[in-house]
């Protein structure tokens, strides 16, 4: 049987006043409910398994400290996304800033590939090309995706992944809708010229053969 | 032909409302522009099918498992335990009850009354404090109606948790003990005897919950379960929950109004 939203929010927010009257377990339920939406989100944002899951702890601890200014009326699921939202914008610039110190040039190629799921099930491809194919063509989007300033990026994933509204958009950013529109428009323009070459070839010539 | 921009293409993809008919327009006789479109379709479903690895059932219990000895006590003086809205709630619908009852019998009992007056003032006082106990009762019932639900929708459906955590379902039960057994026993001198019976069984299974461990077997946990599921209890306080609302729905509108709720009540039988 399927909890409700309805009913979720209701026992969300008896979570929430359990913990804020001392009960610190009664936190557990709210971890262990929204934990792997979290994740989700943590791991397209920041592309590997170990900081998403150092975000989601993060993003929990953060609500835990918090919890005194949450609306109760308001949604815990959408807060503490929010939450882990803001806190990968902050932890992607550090870490940019960080880099360019080092002056260490691109080390993102190597991330992650060990991890990679599609590697540990060889068998699940067709063919082993293509399988090398899809997961060059995963690769290249995992970097365009990266290659995105940290704003772009989690207005690219909220609005084209997860399905967010533009206004929850401006508030992961701290901006306003029209500012969150543009950063959603120029994230997708981004990838799009990033990827042109893997995406465009048929239709490009689709489209020449169609013009005069 | 004037082609649309790649912002105008895009901000269509994104189901912008502004310009929406005259682009719809251009792009069903545009085959270039369609294309365009395709394109970025395309790019946008590849995005959302980059696989996200799933982190598993036990995923949240981990997450709490590291983060739970970063977490301070939040500060909690003993009487916050009374200022708890829901506690202050239920505190003060209990004095309205106490309150209630003692004036009623103040004026009952009053030799200066005419007899005619008196019964009048009695079947008054006795429909308030039917109302006071019924709205103490439905906010009750709401309250173990979740505790019921969140036992009934969690637990180890796979069989593979060695230990079901019920530590939060326990601590409530225990408040919800003591005001169930006053309503109880309130409904059985307001002569209510089928509310009476809802709240016996609900006590019972509350007193199984309450005296769990935090943690229980599976099989501990799929008897609490099996007792709820038996008795038709979270069923029986849903209807209750109800009735009880469309009493007081009822009260709230006039007499006239009264025949027709009736009406529709009986008809949703």
């Amino acid at each position: 049987m399927r909890e409700s939203v309805e009913s979720v929010r209701e026992a969300d927010a008896i979570a929430i006043e359990r913990t804020l009257a001392g009960d610190r377990d009664a936190y557990r339920i709210l971890v262990e409910r929204h934990s792997a939406t979290i994740f989700r989100l943590a791991y397209r944002l920041s592309g590997n398994h170990h900081d998403a899951e150092e975000i989601v702890q993060e993003a929990f601890l953060r609500a835990y400290q918090k919890l005194e200014q949450f609306a109760s009326q308001a949604n815990f699921a959408t807060w503490v996304y929010r939450i882990a939202a803001n806190y990968s914008i902050d932890r992607m610039r550090q870490r940019k800033k960080e880099d360019a110190r080092r002056q260490a040039p691109s080390a993102e190629m190597s991330d992650d590939v060990d991890q990679d799921p599609l590697r540990q099930i060889p068998d699940a491809g067709p063919t082993p090309e293509r399988l090398t194919q899809s997961l060059e063509l995963r690769r290249e989007m995992e970097n365009a995706l990266q290659s995105l300033t940290p704003a772009e990026r989690t207005a690219f994933v909220m609005r084209h992944c997860d399905g967010c509204g533009i206004e929850e958009i401006a508030a992961a950013l701290r901006s306003n809708s029209s500012a969150a529109k543009n950063t959603v428009f120029r994230a997708v323009q981004k990838l799009r010229h990033a990827l042109e070459p893997q995406f465009a070839p048929r239709a490009q010539a689709r489209a020449m053969g169609t013009e005069s | 032909m004037k082609h649309l921009s790649e912002e105008q293409l895009i901000a269509y993809q994104d189901g912008e409302r502004s310009g929406r008919k005259e682009f719809a327009a251009h792009l069903a006789e545009c085959g270039e522009c369609r294309a365009e479109l395709d394109r970025i379709a395309g790019m946008l479903a590849a995005f959302q099918a980059l696989p996200v690895p799933e982190p598993g059932e036990e995923y949240g219990r981990r997450v709490w498992q590291q983060i739970a000895p970063r977490l301070e006590e939040k500060r909690s003086h003993w009487w916050d335990f009374f200022l708890e809205p829901r506690r202050l709630t239920a505190g003060a619908l209990i004095a309205a009850l106490v309150l209630v009852a003692f004036l009623a019998g103040r004026v009952t009992k009053h030799p200066g009354i005419e007899k005619g007056t008196t019964g009048t003032a009695a079947a008054s006082d006795a429909q308030v404090r039917e109302r006071v106990l019924m709205l103490a009762v439905g906010e009750h019932l709401g309250r173990s109606e979740m505790v019921l639900m969140e036992i009934a929708n969690a637990g180890p459906e796979s069989g593979r948790l060695k230990q079901v955590n019920i530590s939060s379902q326990r601590r409530r039960a225990e408040d919800l003990l003591d005001e169930n057994r006053l309503y109880r026993q309130t409904a059985l001198q307001e002569g209510d005897t089928g509310l009476a019976n809802v709240l016996d069984e609900l006590e019972r299974v509350l007193l199984d919950v309450a005296h769990s461990p935090q943690t229980v077997t599976p099989a501990q946990f799929k008897s609490i379960r099996q007792r709820i599921d038996n008795d038709g209890l979270l069923f029986k306080v849903r209807v209750l929950t109800k009735e009880i609302q469309q009493r007081e729905n009822v009260r709230k509108l006039g007499p006239a109004q009264r025949g027709s709720v009736k009406v529709e009540r009986n008809n949703e039988t």
